[in-house]
């Protein structure tokens, strides 16, 4: 299977490799139109300041690309803010696919929320095989909101998305890659999809 | 819920670990990579690796260790120790560090740690503060805690918090080594101070010390080192009646 991890510059995907390679695939990082839009399986990473990361797709077209993606793609972390429809951070027009704002935590908690937290309300095949209240780790001061396309939900100040599907866009707000056995229970249940 | 966390520290010295290790079940207690392993399985949350490695060639064989680490280990971890420039950060992130802790060098040139945070995020940027108090001021120290300075505990966390740190990790050195408890009134009011997570370190002995640093010095994170190598506190029982005290942990 081709799983490619969109490479713009954005983040740490050395760990999103080693995840997959710990499934015994083989993922590959590419910036070309050509070799994400041929892919079986597209990961959309990103860490780091959503204006900017914005500006990185724009450069290498990525931005008009991803939307039109027929396989199964999965933003993880920014990558899945970035799928949204807005971003606070930066005041960034988003890429529109997720029909949900991303927002900044207030300072009545710590910011960013760091750490493992429990998900519920899980909805979708991606999540299949994962229990109720599992934890997963999440460093972000952004989160999506609830929308009508939430997969999961996870609570810090209030509730929020902590992941989101639009027919074969995922987008997950923790770090799989980072998140022990059920990380790896998602990552292998997108190949799966 | 958000869990508190509990992090195992491990000292690294020419890409193995140092300072006694002494764990039952593991043939090479050196091994960062079999170590961190055995860390991962028994619940740790996040590990912390200090490179007090002295020459650049042993610094290059930590290299190779995070990476070794980042390929086999599906938990975050933060490497620090001698952390001094934004190219010496890239490395150790491209090698699949999750975080990299600054210490000295931010407290030489406090600007380092405005262009990590814009560089890489502040998510990844963990600020670590030796403080010792002193005549009823806590004075944060430099050089693993051997040179004082005339800076301010709870000034110097305000500072670092607004020049873009993610994370403080406050190491308390009357109570490092000393095995009687973490410095949790100092710690509380660090997270009265500012706003982002703490991680405490220094002083953890007991089961006992890991529920009070949570119920009384408000952290975010316990780290340990001893205490865990030396088998005195399994992660797993101790996260168990951190639970049977109503702290929120993964299990």
């Amino acid at each position: 299977m081709d799983v490619t991890i969109i490479d713009y510059g954005a983040g740490n995907i050395q760990s999103i490799q080693f995840a997959f390679q710990r499934l015994g695939v083989n993922a590959k990082l590419s910036n070309s139109v050509q070799e994400i839009q041929n892919a079986d399986k597209v990961i959309f990473p990103g860490v780091g300041e959503a204006s900017q990361a914005m500006e990185m797709l724009k450069k290498s077209k990525l931005d008009l690309l991803i939307p039109t993606l027929k396989q199964d793609v999965l933003g993880i972390c920014l990558g899945m803010q970035l799928l949204c429809k807005h971003s606070e951070e930066g005041n960034t027009k988003g890429l529109g696919v997720f029909d949900v704002d991303v927002k900044r935590f207030s300072n009545a908690v710590k910011v960013p929320h760091m750490g493992w937290n429990t998900i519920q309300n899980l909805q979708s095949n991606l999540l299949k095989e994962i229990p109720e209240n599992s934890f997963m780790y999440s460093v972000h001061s952004y989160y999506a909101s609830i929308g009508t396309q939430t997969i999961a939900s996870s609570e810090y100040e209030l509730e929020f998305s902590a992941a989101l599907q639009s027919d074969n866009f995922y987008g997950v707000q923790f770090h799989p890659e980072k998140s022990s056995k059920d990380g790896a229970q998602l990552l292998q249940n997108f190949l799966n999809l | 819920m958000l869990a508190k966390r509990i992090i195992p520290c491990l000292d690294i010295k020419n890409g193995r670990t140092v300072k006694g290790v002494n764990f039952l079940n593991l043939r090479d207690a050196g091994d960062p990579v079999a170590l961190a392993k055995q860390y991962a399985e028994n619940g740790a949350d996040e590990l912390v690796f200090l490179d007090i490695s002295a020459t650049l060639e042993s610094r290059s064989t930590t290299i190779d260790m995070v990476r070794k680490v980042a390929e086999q280990i599906d938990i975050p971890f933060t490497v620090g120790g001698g952390v001094s420039t934004v190219e010496g950060v890239e490395t150790l992130l491209k090698s699949g560090a999750d975080k990299v802790g600054v210490n000295s060098a931010a407290i030489k040139r406090p600007e380092l740690i405005n262009e990590l945070s814009k560089a890489f995020g502040n998510q990844c940027i963990v600020v670590a503060i030796d403080a010792k108090k002193v005549d009823g001021t806590w004075l944060v120290h430099l050089a693993g805690g051997t040179i004082p300075t005339e800076l301010d505990l709870f000034e110097w966390a305000k500072e670092v918090e607004t020049r873009g740190a993610g994370e403080i990790l406050f190491t308390s050195m009357n109570n490092d080594g000393v095995k009687t408890g973490f410095a949790n009134e100092a710690l509380a009011q660090l997270s009265e101070t500012v706003n982002i997570p703490i991680i405490a370190s220094g002083g953890a002995g007991t089961i006992q010390h890991f529920v009070d640093v949570f119920k009384n010095g408000k952290a975010d994170a316990g780290l340990a080192a001893s205490v865990f190598h030396f088998g005195e506190i399994a992660i797993n029982d101790l996260k168990q009646e951190l639970q049977s005290n109503n702290i929120n942990i993964r299990l």
